[in-house]
């Protein structure tokens, strides 16, 4: 077997998996976002807060029997790659997703979800200029890559806000920012929310930390004291302002608050929050250099 | 308790007694309805196409699988954003008949008025559980104003027990947004001067 016949059924075998694991992502939810529904279902003894978190759960045993997407939203794709410096198609990757997007909007299906700015016309393909959307990070001695795929929905999508405090506002500012979002645009972003918050200079540094916050796992913690203080702090206070699933009020609000930072210049503290809705449809896979994957939020996913 | 369902069409003594926060049910029939036929209805003074005097309107844009002989089949349905049309509701409601509106989110003041005036509801479908709606659709009899592509056509679906619906507007104006809204904010306050409190760490 010659290295390019290799290479070919390489990409053919990434891009096969891929496009089965999108549409998985599209019907299922991760098995931490289950776990921490049902927690809170439990939790919930009111008539309406009940009969809505029974409907979910409704709507996801169906999805999975008829096969089909959970959300008639089923987002614009995003792709956080943590890719080894050696792995052997990173030439490859963004044309690989992109052709995965392609093939699992017709057979998921997926909603078509991606407008041309300006020219305003939808592709009907899900692919445009940018989209799906792929946020690199090179990791040195490693041969493997790790994605993160994740459906951004129009109703969590919207309330994403950023913007660049004074010192003097302090961590004060970055408490009053997130919580005027919760009890604005978050309230119809279909909570139970995970709030992901970031931390950092300016608004594109916040904004991209605020995403990657998303994408751990509910209930981990940063590392750092004061930052995983101030997740449950928050956590904590949202929840005690009640929202309910839906908004529609409740005993809690949101399922976790993931907060991601970096240093900062010492004039600013930029901050952003980005929210995922109740029904997150993230995914984590992780591919070695031989193309043999492994899922790590979805237990027993069959491909 | 029994499951307390609304058939079409419904008539104004049938909302009696129902308030905001209840849960009900819906049978009969339903029109998707969204932006553009509420824009064709109030601004163009176009006639609709569905007769809606005692009947339900969605808004909601579907995915729907045509069959053979013009038949169709939902696929997936889901609340949309109910804000979008607060503009027109008023007059829609008032022209249409509408008895009950389905969306999701709240509504203003314009529509609070012609439920109250002209004893109608508007109520949430919980989003994101758009296969449990799709699988509450017994049929799709039929199909008006196609010209508008899959989301905006006026499909008239026959439902059956089709819900939960919550009531975020009553008969009476009574507004559960609006409500919760006074509340959250009191509770948002409460919570900033909590946390503010711990987390002086610029020194």
């Amino acid at each position: 077997m010659n290295t390019t016949t290799t290479k070919e059924q390489a990409v053919q075998t990434m891009t096969d998996v891929m496009a089965k694991f999108v549409a998985l992502v599209g019907k299922k939810l991760p098995d931490d976002v289950e776990a921490k529904l049902a927690e809170l279902r439990g939790k919930e003894t009111g008539e309406l807060a009940a009969t809505i978190y029974d409907t979910m759960f409704e709507n996801q045993k169906l999805a999975m029997e008829l096969n089909r997407p959970c959300c008639q939203d089923t987002g614009v794709l995003q792709f956080l790659v943590r890719c080894g410096a050696g792995f052997p198609l990173m030439g490859e990757l963004e044309a690989i997703l992109t052709e995965a997007v392609l093939e699992a909007t017709v057979f998921a299906p997926l909603r078509h979800n991606s407008v041309e700015t300006f020219d305003e016309y939808n592709t009907g393909k899900n692919v445009g200029k940018g989209t799906p959307t792929v946020f690199w990070e090179i990791v040195p001695d490693s041969d493997a890559v790790e994605i993160d795929v994740y459906m951004a929905g129009g109703g969590c999508t919207l309330p994403g806000k950023a913007m660049v405090l004074m010192p003097g506002a302090g961590y004060e500012g970055v408490t009053q920012f997130v919580l005027d979002v919760m009890t604005s645009y978050g309230l119809n972003a279909c909570p139970p929310l995970l709030v992901g918050v970031g931390v950092a200079t300016s608004v594109e540094t916040a904004a991209l930390l605020s995403k990657k916050a998303l994408m751990r796992p509910i209930g981990s913690h940063n590392p750092n004291e004061r930052a995983a203080k101030l997740e449950r702090l928050l956590e904590d206070g949202i929840n005690k302002i009640g929202l309910g699933p839906q908004g529609m009020s409740g005993s809690y609000s949101v399922m976790g608050v993931n907060i991601e930072n970096t240093a900062r210049h010492p004039s600013t503290i930029g901050v952003a929050v980005n929210v995922g809705c109740w029904s997150h449809r993230r995914g984590h896979i992780r591919f070695d250099g031989n193309m043999n994957h492994t899922i790590t939020t979805h237990k027993e996913a069959d491909l | 308790m029994a499951k307390r369902i609304l058939t079409t069409p419904i008539k104004a003594e049938d909302l009696e007694g129902i308030r905001i926060g209840d849960i009900i049910y819906l049978g009969g029939h339903i029109v998707t309805c969204r932006d553009v036929a509420h824009r064709r209805l109030i601004e163009q003074k176009r006639e609709l196409p569905v007769d809606l005097r005692g009947g339900a309107i969605f808004h909601a844009g579907p995915i729907v699988k045509p069959l053979e002989n013009d038949q169709f089949q939902m696929i997936s349905i889901g609340p949309t954003t109910s804000m979008r049309m607060e503009k027109f509701e008023k007059d829609f409601v008032e022209q249409s008949g509408v008895k009950l509106i389905v969306g999701k989110g709240g509504m203003g003041p314009g529509t609070e008025a012609a439920c109250r005036e002209h004893k109608a509801l508007h109520v949430v479908f919980p989003a994101g559980c758009a296969v449990v709606a799709a699988t509450q659709v017994e049929e799709i009899e039929r199909a008006e104003w196609r010209d508008l592509g899959m989301p905006e056509t006026l499909w008239v679906c026959r439902v059956k027990e089709f819900g939960p619906l919550i009531v975020s507007i009553d008969t009476e104006g009574n507004n559960l947004f609006e409500e919760n809204k006074v509340v959250f904010n009191r509770r948002k306050d409460e919570v900033y001067k909590e946390i503010a409190a711990q987390v002086s760490f610029i020194k």
